[in-house]
């Protein structure tokens, strides 16, 4: 069969049914991500690291299984190799959240996401590159260098889950694992071309997800499609008693939610997100797709977000003051690399000085001056105020309309090194995602077409109710088998 | 002029849950270092706390106990500061709406009662413990993320020995809510204080002077007698107190100064965003409710009123809870429950102890640890409550004398056998027979010349070496009193 | 509250990170212009608006008391920098 995909470049819907039939082993899988890893990796640098033994392992242990007569039913990822975000934990695996402060650390246990995979038979390999501790939308501020895009080397792939884009958009792993705090998970997808979902806050437990605003942080998955995206979301959401803040809202499934009738869902289109940055080229494929969803029965809906201009500035408090509690645990005592002193204090101040790169000590400083005697109220409890005004926007606007529809980022992936002198100019290119963090809400990220020179993915974000993914993903699955852009492959690492 | 002082505590107390605060880690004490550890009370990258609704069970008791209100809404913060024993470098707390508010406690001083107002009881968690080597220190944290208890009170107390008075009183009243241990030498109470010096009359408060970390009662009396004449003498020379931190030095008997205002913290509290707050329905708070226990003070009273106890008996009951638990469903059915409580308290109590002693010397001589001791508790002994009650009917009815019932007592208390039994088969029954006891008389005037001297010679004491022979002469079964009368009467012919 | 009186070098020591001169002038000027932005969110009335800490509110998520199994003492310490007796070390503690 000429021009055949190899495995590694199939989605989990068509290799478990490969698997089903025994056509093909777990192993010959995970075999071709990792060749596809030893071939584009060292251009891409998805990964931080990976251990083939064990991944192979795993794939044969699935293999073992498949042989003495377990079903996917059973097991919907039985035999599928997925990556991981290095912000995750899994147990006997390295977790440096892309830091240089954890040093050696091996986490002794795994997150509730990886424990609920690995029921569900799926192989858990690598640890993703990302912005250190997951500050940052485009993965240059890892200590492990940064993540380039595979539809152009010279970009970034996004982030803070760039590992997690690219190593999908290049077929290195059949789907992985990343987390979105205000859009790291839908900008990295959007800017490398594959689907990227932030699920609702309290879907999915964060139980073994390293915080950065916790009251923000949701894991989600990155898949080549939506159908996949149902597939890993199906095992990975659900109440956990280890996580105050997991809800206890039924798991429907979500993948015989993708019937394809989407007549008389109402889409709304917020005005606010007519913003002076938006590219011309990210604009008409937006509207192109507003087009598609009139085509397929939906009602287009103008709508209001009023307070969608204070997002960012709300976000920068909420996000940066969490943080600065969250990552104080960072301080070389019980694990992670030390740089000794005469007393604590200083081993402290030492070790958080070396350990930390520049965004993360700028973000921690941040928040802990916004917290600190007598700016409270004037910043963050002002913050959490006006976070409420977006949060109902968002529920107002839920009344009108069964899901929101906006571009994912303002352009397609810049040039690395564009904007990392400007940390401002940074945090306004997640304008059309932070507020669904601060919401709650879920929202999902899919290929909705190319920038013309260079051909770069644009992303179309679709924005859902609180544990509205089945509605959300119904909508994107529509939309996505109408249109032939989940289908397009990058070619520079051919 | 004349100074006082204001003193406010800020009390914690280890709860005495089976797990920690927020993790299944076992809440015991004296494990190896480390040992009852997991990721989240290491405060691992990723771990998320998930509070322990026993340990707000009983801080919600607790509030009922100390006449608090129970606030419909309350939450827990973070409070950042950096130390080694805090795996997050932060504590989980409750700053702004604390579980319990506005509440007293009610206990004796100097002969009457006071009353120290209670600002709240609220809940958060434990530190490590740190050891202390030459060059450098190491930390446990089997003890981080324990739930701890902080009762915080008004600045009503207005001294050392009231301060002292107050611990104890709360100490009493949290053992009888069975909500901590209170084990001090295990270090599950310690104090803060904050003491400042007024002009009496004033109203005003002086600079607050904290004096941090102090695991006795006694520490808390001993540094606020070292501390309130040394504030008082720095105003008094015209000198200027500020706003501060002292240590406690258990072995000098000092107070020194640790740190400034200028050097205070800045906590940076914020609401904990991976818990959710704590909403109390009626329904769960109902059988809170359930668990209140009467307090020790009003146990106390009750028992001087209802069983017509002396203070000391009542104290000595309200002290010793399993001892007055033993003692009032008997007394419920005395004539006399006071000479009942006289021989709960002195008889039985004293045996016990006395066979306690024993068994601890016999089982350490075994080899077995402290902590495996097998001791005779009011549940093991021998004979049934009931009989403690005939024993002390016999007496009253006279048909034992008190010496006769001691040795019934120990009879009893050996085999289990009943009073009536043992008085019988030992024939300890009272002689009452006027006529017996005249003989007996006459031989004991007979014999004792001096005494008989002494009496006549008007020392009325005297005639107690009398009743004694008369006593010992019918083996103690003489009516004491009878043979009292009787020899008086043979004196005065 | 001026946008731009945030003192670097005080709330550093808060956090407990060491600044070199250099990183301590550049974290000023880019702070700067961070909370020259914020300053944005004055424009609002949030008079009467409650303060939202939690994206999905619920209430009363508790654990029953029940003890679970802890880490092998060797995993406990297994990431310590440094350790001695079974404790985790650090230079001495000086309050
Ligand atoms: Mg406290
Ligand atoms: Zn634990």
């Amino acid at each position: 069969m000429p021009n055949a995909l190899s495995l590694n470049q199939l989605s989990i819907s068509e290799l478990t049914g490969r698997l089903a039939r025994r056509e093909i082993s777990a192993r010959e899988i995970t075999q071709a991500c990792l060749d596809q890893i030893a071939r584009v990796d060292g251009t891409v640098h998805a990964f931080i690291s990976h251990n083939p033994a064990d991944a192979l392992a795993q794939a044969d242990a699935a293999d073992r299984e498949l042989a003495a007569g377990v079903t996917i039913a059973q097991k919907p990822l039985l035999g599928i190799p997925i990556a991981i975000k290095d912000v995750l934990a899994v147990k006997d695996h390295p977790l440096n959240c892309g830091s240089k402060i954890l040093g050696k650390f091996v986490s002794p246990y795994d997150a509730t996401v990886i424990e609920k995979m690995r029921a569900a038979g799926a192989v858990i390999f690598g640890r993703l590159n990302m912005d250190e501790f997951a500050m940052g939308s485009s993965t240059e501020t890892s200590a492990f260098g940064i993540t380039r895009n595979p539809w152009d080397p010279a970009r970034i792939p996004g982030g803070s889950s760039g590992g997690s884009a690219a190593a999908v958009a290049a077929d290195e792993a059949i789907a992985t694992l990343g987390t979105d705090t205000g859009g790291s998970i839908r900008q990295p997808a959007a800017l490398c071309g594959c689907v990227g979902l932030k699920p609702t806050y309290g879907r999915v437990s964060r139980y073994g997800l390293t915080a950065f605003a916790s009251s923000l942080d949701q894991i989600g998955p990155f898949t080549k499609n939506i159908e996949d995206s149902a597939r890993v979301l199906g095992v990975i959401s659900g109440l956990d008693p280890k996580d105050s803040t997991s809800v206890d809202v039924p798991v429907p499934d979500y993948v015989a939610a993708l019937d394809g009738n989407i007549r008389g869902l109402k889409l709304g289109v917020p005005k606010e997100y007519l913003i002076g940055g938006l590219d011309p080229e990210v604009k008409a494929s937006v509207d192109a797709a507003i087009q598609q969803y009139l085509a397929l029965g939906a009602e287009i809906v103008d709508i209001s977000l009023p307070h969608t201009d204070y997002a960012v500035a709300t976000y920068y408090i909420v996000a940066t003051a969490e943080a600065s509690a969250n990552l104080a645990r960072f301080d070389g005592i019980r694990y992670g690399q030390r740089v000794d002193g005469a007393d604590p204090l200083e081993l402290y101040t030492r070790t958080r000085g070396a350990g930390f790169g520049a965004e993360v000590k700028r973000r921690i400083i941040l928040g802990t001056y916004v917290l600190s005697s007598g700016y409270y109220d004037a910043y963050y409890l002002r913050a959490q105020k006006v976070r409420t005004l977006i949060r109902n926007d968002f529920l107002a606007a839920f009344k009108q309309v069964d899901a929101i529809i906006t571009p994912t980022t303002p352009t397609a992936a810049f040039k690395i090194g564009e904007k990392s002198g400007d940390p401002l100019q940074m945090y306004l290119s997640d304008i059309f995602t932070i507020s669904c963090n601060l919401a709650g809400i879920s929202g999902i990220s899919l290929p909705c077409g190319f920038t013309t020179n260079p051909k770069l993915p644009i992303g179309l974000q679709l924005l859902g109710q609180p544990f509205g993914e089945a509605t959300l993903l119904k909508l994107a699955h529509a939309y996505e088998q109408s249109t032939p852009w989940h289908r397009e492959k990058p070619g520079t690492l051919a | 002029m004349e100074y006082e002082a204001v003193i406010g505590l800020e009390t914690h107390v280890q709860l005495n849950t089976k797990s920690k605060m927020w993790c299944g880690c076992a809440n015991a004490y004296g494990a190896a270092p480390n040992t009852q550890v997991c990721p989240v009370c290491l405060g691992l990258p990723g771990v998320l706390p998930v509070p322990n609704e026993e340990a707000l069970r009983k801080t919600i008791l607790t509030g009922y106990l100390l006449n608090c209100e129970i606030p419909r809404f309350a939450k827990f913060d973070r409070k950042n500061y950096f130390y080694p024993d805090a795996p997050k470098n932060y504590q989980l707390t409750q700053y702004d709406k604390p579980s319990t508010a506005n509440g007293f406690v009610e206990f004796e001083f100097q002969g009457g009662l006071s009353r120290v107002r209670i600002t709240r009881a609220h809940l958060e968690e434990d530190v490590g413990k740190s050891f202390h080597f030459d060059r450098n220190s190491g930390v446990d944290f089997n003890r981080a993320g324990v739930p701890l208890m902080e009762i915080v009170s008004e600045p009503d107390i207005t001294s050392a020995d009231m301060a002292y008075e107050y611990l104890n009183a709360l100490k009493d009243i949290l053992l009888y809510g069975g909500v901590s241990d209170c084990d001090m030498e295990k270090g599950m109470v310690r104090c803060d204080v904050n003491v400042s010096v007024r002009p009496v009359g004033s109203t005003g408060l002086g600079a607050k002077i904290e004096i941090k970390n102090m695991n006795s009662f006694s520490g808390v009396r001993r540094a606020l007698e070292y501390e309130i004449p040394r504030q008082i003498e720095v105003v008094k020379k015209g000198g200027k107190l500020i706003q501060s931190t002292r240590r406690w030095d258990d072995t000098t008997g000092i107070t020194e100064e640790m740190r400034t205002k200028e050097h205070a913290h800045d906590y940076r509290y914020f609401p904990e965003p991976d818990m959710m707050p704590l909403a109390p329905t009626e329904e769960w708070l109902a059988d809170v409710r359930k668990l209140v226990v009467e307090l020790p003070l009003a146990r106390k009273q009750r028992f001087i009123r209802e069983y017509a106890l002396p203070a000391a008996d009542a104290e000595t009951f309200k002290n010793d809870v399993a001892l007055g638990n033993y003692f009032e469903p008997l007394a419920k059915q005395s004539a006399n429950p006071k000479a009942l409580a006289n021989w709960v308290i002195n008889n039985l109590r004293a045996k016990l102890t006395e066979t306690n002693e024993r068994e601890k010397t016999e089982q350490a001589e075994l080899g077995i640890e402290p902590a495996d001791l097998q001791l005779t508790t009011l549940a093991d002994l021998k004979f049934p409550p009931a009989a403690l009650l005939e024993l002390v009917a016999l007496v009253e009815a006279k048909t034992i004398s008190s010496a006769a019932a001691q040795q019934v007592f120990a009879e009893m208390y050996a085999t289990g056998q009943a009073p009536a039994a043992i008085v019988q088969e030992k024939g300890l029954a009272q002689v009452s027979d006027t006529g017996a006891i005249e003989k007996l008389c006459d031989e004991a005037i007979a014999a004792s010349p001096g005494p008989v001297a002494d009496y006549r010679a008007g020392k009325a004491a005297a005639l107690n070496a009398l009743k004694g022979y008369v006593m010992k002469l019918s083996k103690g079964k003489a009516n004491p009193a009878l043979a009292g009368d009787i020899l008086e009467r043979k004196l005065k012919a | 509250m001026a946008a731009t009186d945030i003192d670097v070098k005080y709330v550093a020591h808060l956090a407990r990170i060491g600044l070199t001169p250099d990183e301590e002038a550049t974290m000023s000027a880019r702070l700067a212009g961070i909370l020259g932005y914020i300053e944005k969110l004055k424009e609002l009335d949030v008079t009467g608006v409650e303060p939202t800490a939690h994206a999905v509110p619920m209430v009363n998520v508790l654990r029953p008391d029940v003890v679970c199994p802890s880490l092998p003492h060797e995993a406990a310490l297994a990431n310590a920098p440094a350790q001695a007796n079974g404790l985790f070390l650090v230079p001495k503690i000086v309050e």
